[in-house]
C-alpha cells in the first residue's frame, strides 16, 4: 500500500510541478515584453589571457545590478544579467553580443570589452542590430560609434595631460614604450605629434613595442637607462599592457632605476595590476587616470565598503574601469528612467546629458560624442599598492573623439544629437563621413 | 665656510639640492638652517626654529608641495624632539590630520582598511582611523627626495664613509666655481680613499670646464655618464681643449662600447638559460619517447604554482620557501607527469598526431583548473632579497642577481641531468630504449617503466623551470604558453634527444635574440630567429648535434 500511495503520489505531484512549470514559463513569454525582467548583458572575458583584468567587472556589475535591483529594479522592473565568456577571443566577442542582441536572451544593454581589439570587433555587431554597449576602458580614440557609449578615457583625458605633467616637472626626453597592438599605436602616434608640437626633438623621443604579454625587458630597460643618463631628464611613458608590466617593474627595481632618475608614467597600469608587484621599489612611479582608489570623496569610500563587502574579500581593490562601468551603468539606469523604456533609440538620445556622480566627489555628464567628462588625476605608486594623487586638473575635461594633433582627424568632430547625427564630421567642409547625418 | 648665492642661470630648486648634498658631506648643522634659507630667499627666522610642534605640522597641511617642503624643512630646522619620526612618518606616508578636526595622528601599521593610529605629538595611543577619519599628507617626487635628504642629514652627526661616499659621488658634475674651493678644502681633510677619488673626479671636470688641460688625465677612462656628458660639449666645441677632450671621450666611449658587448652577452646567455631550462625537460620526453607533449607549459606553470604555495605556508621567508619549492617543483610536476603518462599518453604509444590533440586538450584543461581552483588573477612571488638588484661590476657594467641566479641554476640542473644520463642505472637504461627500444627490452629493460619514469623526469625539469620563472616573470595560468613554442624550437634547433644541442641551441638563440632586439625591436627580433631556424632546418633537418648511429 505504502509504495503504491507513494508512487502516486511522486506522479501526481511532478505533473502539478510540470503544469505549474509549463504555466509560469506561458505567463513569462506573454509579460515578457514589458514585464519581464530588463536583461543586461555582461560581455566580459572569464577565461583567458584578459580574464585577469576583466572578470572583477564581471563581478562589479554583477553587484551594480544586484544594488539597483534591491532598490526597486528600474522602471519597477527587476534586472536580470546575462553573462558570456569570450574567453579572450576577439571573433567571439562579435558572436557572443549577436547572440546577446538576437536569441532568446535579447538584452536591452551590453556592458562589456576590454582590448580595442575586441571592441573592435564588437562594433559593426552592436551597430547592425542596434545594440548598446558601453565600454569601460581607456582608448585610443579615433572611433565614434552611434551605438557605443565611451565611458573610459579618450587620449585628452590621460595621456596629454600626463605629458603636460611631466613637461612641468621638467622631463626633456621621452621614452614610449607600448604593447605592439592598436591602442598604444595610435596613442603613441598622438604623443609623438604633441612632443614636436612642444618642441621636443626627434633624437629626444625613443619608441619602442615589445609583444603581449613579454617578459624578458633586460636589454630593453638597459637601453633606456642608457637613454636616461644623457644628461637630460628623462620619463617613459608606458602604453605596455596587461601582466607585461610586472616583469617591466621588476627590472627597473633591479636595474636600479628608479623613479627619481627615470619617473615612468604608465596609462595602463592600476590598482589591479599592481597586486601582483611588491611596490616598495617603484614608489614615485606614476601612474594617469580618472579615478584612483585612493581617492578622498565619500562616494568612493560607500564604493570600496560595497565592493569589500560584496566580495568578502578585505583585500579587494576598485581601479579606474570599475569606476567607468558605475558612471556607465548609473548614467544608462537614468537614461532609462528619462526616457521611461529601454528602448535602444529611445535611451540613445535620452542619455545625452544626463549627469550622475563619479568616484572622485564630483559629476560625470555624457556628451554628444558618447564620451563623457571626467577628471585627469596623475598618481604616485605608493609602498602599499596604492597610488597617492600628486595632481589633478582643476575641473572636468571633455572626451575628444577625434584627436585635434593628428593631421588627419584635427578638424573632425562627433556629435549624435538628433539635427547632426554624426560621428565623423569635418567641420571645414561641413561633411559628414560616418552617421546617418551622412545621407 | 660656505657662501651660498642665488646665481643667475641656476635654479632654486638645483641650488637648494646641491647644497644639501654639501651639508650631507660636511655634516654641519648650521649649513642646514643656511639651505633654508637660500631656498626661502629670506633669513630665517627666530619664530619659527621655536614654533610649536602644533604649527610646525600645520604647515604640512597644504596642497602645494613647494610649501609642503618648505614645512619639512622648518620641522628639520626646528628644535622638536618629535622632528625624526614625523619626516621619516611623512615619507613613508603615513603622518596625517583628523579630518573634522586639529589633531595630527601617526599610522602605525597601514596594512589592511582600519589602521592603529598615535597621536603624532604625544606619541599616545589614538585608537584607530580609516581613511574617512585621517587625512592623510601626500608627497611627490622631489618631496620624497628632498625629505630623504632632510633625514639623512639628521642621522649624519657623525657622518659615515658610506654617506660621504654616496654625496660624493652625487657632487660629480654639481661642483661649480661657488663651491669649488671649499670641496677643494674638504678633499685635502679626507681620509677615506674612495670618498676623495670621487671628489678628485668631480674636482677634475670642474677644472676641464674651466679650461684645465691636465686635470683631463684623471678623467682618462672613466665611466660615469656625467663625466661623458659634460664632455661632450667640449669636445665638440673649438676651445683649446677640444681635441685632447675628444680623445678622452673616445676612449670613454671605446671602453664602454667593451662593456656593452659584455653586457648584450650576459643578457643573451640569460635569455638563452631560461629557454634552456623550459626546452631540456622536452628534450628528454621528446627525444627519448618520441612524445609531443603540448602540456609542456602547464607542467612548467605548475612548477610556478608550487613555488607560491611554499610562499604562502612559510610567509615571511621567502629565500627559505625558493629553496624548498626546488625540490617541492620537480616532485610536484613530476607526479602530474607521472600521472598523465599513466593515464593519457600510455594508450596513445605511436600514434603522434593524437599524442599532440591529446596533450594539448590537456594543457587547456590544467590552465582552466588553475583559473577554476586559484583565480585567473596572477599570483604574487615574492623574490628573496638575496635575489634583487644587481651586481655593480663598474659604472657601465651591472648583472641583475635573479637573472644570474637562473643562469647559474640552469648549468646546475644542466650538469646535474647530464650526470643521471651518463652515470646511472636510469640513464643508460634511458639511452638504450632511445637507441632501439626492441633491442633494449630484449635485454631486459622494462621499457613501460622507463617510460614512465622518464616522463617524470622530464615533467619534474619542467617543474624546475617553473620554480626559475617564477623570480622572472608572472605566475598565472598563462604562464607555460609563452614557452611551448619556443621549447620545441630549441630542442628541434638543437638536436632532437641531444642534452648539449639543448644547451648549445638555447643559448646560441638567446644571444641571437638579444642581439637583434635593440636594432629591429622585440617582435621582428623573435621573428628573425623563427625564420633563421626554419631555414636552419632544411639544410640540417637533424639539427645541429644529430643523433648517433644508423636512425637515418
Amino acid at each position: 500500500m505504502t509504495t503504491i500511495s507513494l508512487r502516486k503520489l511522486i506522479a501526481g505531484s511532478s505533473i502539478a510541478l510540470g503544469l505549474a512549470g509549463f504555466g509560469s514559463t506561458a505567463l513569462a513569454q506573454d509579460a515578457a515584453q514589458d514585464e519581464g525582467p530588463i536583461r543586461v548583458g555582461i560581455l566580459h572575458s572569464l577565461s583567458g589571457t584578459m580574464a585577469i583584468s576583466e572578470s572583477t567587472l564581471k563581478d562589479e556589475m554583477l553587484m551594480l545590478i544586484d544594488k539597483q535591483n534591491a532598490a526597486g529594479g528600474l522602471l519597477g522592473r527587476q534586472l536580470e544579467p546575462v553573462v558570456m565568456d569570450p574567453a579572450s577571443d576577439w571573433s567571439l566577442y562579435a558572436e557572443q553580443a549577436r547572440d546577446m542582441l538576437t536569441g532568446d536572451d535579447h538584452v536591452d544593454v551590453i556592458f562589456g570589452n576590454w582590448t580595442s581589439a575586441s571592441r573592435k570587433a564588437v562594433l559593426p555587431v552592436v551597430e547592425e542590430l542596434d545594440g548598446l554597449l558601453f565600454y569601460p576602458v581607456q582608448y585610443e580614440g579615433e572611433e565614434s560609434s552611434e551605438n557605443i557609449f565611451y565611458t573610459g578615457a579618450a587620449p585628452n583625458q590621460q595621456a596629454i595631460p600626463a605629458v603636460d605633467y611631466l613637461m612641468s616637472q621638467g622631463v626633456e626626453r621621452w621614452a614610449l614604450l607600448g604593447t605592439d597592438y592598436v591602442y598604444p599605436r595610435t596613442t603613441n602616434k598622438i604623443l609623438e605629434a604633441y612632443l614636436k608640437a612642444n618642441g621636443v626633438a626627434d633624437d629626444d623621443i625613443m619608441i619602442n613595442y615589445t609583444p603581449f604579454g613579454f617578459s624578458d625587458w633586460q636589454s630593453i630597460v638597459s637601453q633606456v637607462k642608457d637613454f636616461g643618463s644623457q644628461g637630460k631628464k628623462t620619463a617613459v611613458v608606458s602604453t605596455i599592457n596587461g601582466d607585461a608590466n610586472v616583469p617591466f617593474y621588476n627590472e627597473l627595481a633591479n636595474q636600479g632605476i628608479s623613479a627619481g632618475d627615470i619617473p615612468v608614467v604608465a596609462f595602463s597600469v592600476g590598482e589591479q595590476e599592481l597586486t601582483g608587484i611588491d611596490t616598495a621599489p617603484l614608489v614615485g612611479h606614476m601612474a594617469a587616470w580618472n579615478y584612483f582608489m585612493s581617492v578622498d570623496s565619500d562616494a568612493n569610500y560607500d564604493f570600496i565598503d560595497d565592493w569589500v563587502a560584496y566580495t568578502g574579500n578585505d583585500e579587494a581593490v576598485t581601479n579606474d574601469p570599475m569606476e567607468a562601468h558605475y558612471i556607465g551603468f548609473n548614467m544608462w539606469v537614468q537614461a532609462v528612467e528619462k526616457a521611461g523604456t529601454t528602448d535602444v533609440d529611445a535611451v540613445k538620445d535620452s542619455i545625452i546629458g544626463v549627469t550622475v556622480p563619479n568616484l572622485s566627489g564630483g559629476a560625470s555628464t555624457m556628451m554628444p560624442n558618447h564620451h563623457i567628462t571626467k577628471p585627469v588625476m596623475i598618481g604616485e605608486i605608493q609602498d602599499d599598492g596604492q597610488f597617492s594623487v600628486v595632481w589633478r586638473t582643476p575641473t572636468t575635461v571633455a572626451g575628444d573623439a577625434w584627436s585635434d594633433y593628428l593631421p588627419d582627424s584635427r578638424n573632425l568632430i562627433s556629435d549624435w544629437r538628433a539635427p547632426l547625427r554624426c560621428g565623423k564630421l569635418d567641420v571645414e567642409s561641413m561633411t559628414c563621413e560616418d552617421g546617418p547625418g551622412a545621407e | 665656510m660656505i657662501k651660498i648665492e642665488h646665481s643667475a642661470g641656476r635654479s632654486p630648486t638645483r641650488l637648494l639640492a646641491h647644497s644639501l648634498l654639501l651639508c650631507l658631506l660636511m655634516a654641519w648643522g648650521s649649513c642646514l638652517s643656511q639651505t633654508a634659507a637660500a631656498a626661502l630667499g629670506e633669513p630665517q627666522t627666530e619664530a619659527l626654529s621655536k614654533a610649536e610642534p602644533q604649527a610646525l605640522l600645520e604647515a604640512l597641511d597644504t596642497g602645494n608641495f613647494r610649501a609642503k617642503g618648505d614645512a619639512a624643512q622648518a620641522i628639520a630646522d626646528s628644535d622638536a624632539e618629535q622632528k625624526t619620526r614625523w619626516l621619516q612618518a611623512l615619507l613613508d606616508g603615513r603622518l596625517g590630520k583628523e579630518r573634522r578636526g586639529e589633531r595630527f595622528y601617526i599610522i602605525t601599521d597601514d596594512s589592511g582598511r582600519e589602521w592603529p593610529i598615535i597621536d603624532a605629538i604625544t606619541f599616545e595611543d589614538a585608537g584607530s582611523g580609516t581613511r574617512r577619519t585621517v587625512d592623510v599628507f601626500r608627497i611627490n617626487n622631489d618631496l620624497r627626495t628632498r625629505i630623504r635628504g632632510l633625514l639623512a642629514s639628521l642621522s649624519l652627526s657623525a657622518g659615515d664613509e658610506a654617506s660621504r661616499l654616496s654625496a660624493a659621488k652625487r657632487l660629480i658634475g654639481e661642483i661649480s666655481a661657488e663651491n669649488a674651493a671649499s670641496v677643494r678644502k674638504m678633499r685635502d681633510d679626507e681620509k677615506s680613499p674612495s670618498v676623495r677619488d670621487q671628489l678628485d673626479i668631480g674636482l677634475a671636470l670642474f677644472e676641464v670646464q674651466q679650461g684645465d688641460a691636465k686635470a683631463l688625465d684623471t678623467l682618462r677612462g672613466n665611466l660615469d655618464t656625467r663625466v661623458r656628458n659634460t664632455l661632450a660639449p667640449i669636445a665638440a666645441g673649438d676651445s683649446a681643449l677640444a681635441a685632447e677632450a675628444q680623445a678622452v671621450l673616445g676612449g670613454i666611449e671605446s671602453k664602454r662600447a667593451w662593456y656593452d658587448r659584455a653586457q648584450t652577452l650576459f643578457f643573451g646567455l640569460s635569455a638563452g638559460s631560461i629557454l634552456v631550462l623550459a626546452a631540456i625537460g622536452l628534450a628528454i620526453t621528446f627525444g627519448v619517447m618520441g612524445v609531443i607533449n603540448m602540456a609542456h607549459g602547464e607542467l612548467i606553470m605548475i612548477g610556478a604554482y608550487t613555488t607560491w604555495m611554499i610562499q604562502q605556508a612559510l610567509p615571511g621567508q621567502p629565500g627559505l620557501a625558493l629553496a624548498l619549492a626546488i625540490p617541492g617543483g620537480f616532485l610536484v610536476a613530476g607526479a602530474f607527469g607521472v600521472a598523465i603518462e599513466r593515464t593519457v599518453i600510455r594508450f596513445l604509444k605511436g600514434r603522434p598526431l593524437e599524442t599532440l590533440l591529446a596533450t594539448f586538450g590537456l594543457s587547456l584543461i590544467l590552465q582552466q583548473l588553475v583559473r577554476s581552483v586559484f583565480s585567473p588573477l596572477n599570483r604574487r612571488v615574492t623574490s628573496p632579497d638575496w635575489l634583487q638588484g644587481a651586481w655593480q661590476i663598474n659604472e657601465a657594467l651591472s648583472l641583475t642577481l635573479n637573472r644570474l641566479a637562473v643562469l647559474l641554476f640552469c648549468l646546475v640542473v644542466f650538469a646535474g641531468l647530464w650526470a643521471l644520463m651518463r652515470h646511472t642505472r636510469l640513464g643508460l637504461e634511458v639511452r638504450a630504449v632511445t637507441q632501439n627500444r626492441a633491442m633494449a627490452r630484449a635485454m631486459g629493460v622494462r621499457a613501460t617503466r622507463v617510460d614512465m619514469l622518464t616522463f617524470g623526469l622530464g615533467a619534474g625539469v619542467a617543474g624546475l623551470a617553473g620554480v626559475a620563472l617564477s623570480q622572472l616573470t608572472n605566475v598565472g595560468p598563462n604562464l607555460g604558453q609563452g614557452y611551448i613554442v619556443d621549447s620545441f624550437l630549441v630542442v628541434v634547433f638543437g638536436g632532437v634527444g641531444n642534452l648539449w644541442g639543448t644547451l648549445v641551441a638555447g643559448m646560441s638563440l638567446g644571444v641571437i635574440n638579444q642581439v637583434l632586439q635593440p636594432w629591429v625591436g622585440a617582435v621582428l627580433a623573435k621573428i628573425i630567429v623563427l625564420v633563421g631556424v626554419i631555414l636552419f632546418i632544411q639544410k640540417r633537418p637533424q639539427g645541429i648535434f644529430p643523433p648517433k648511429g644508423r636512425t637515418s
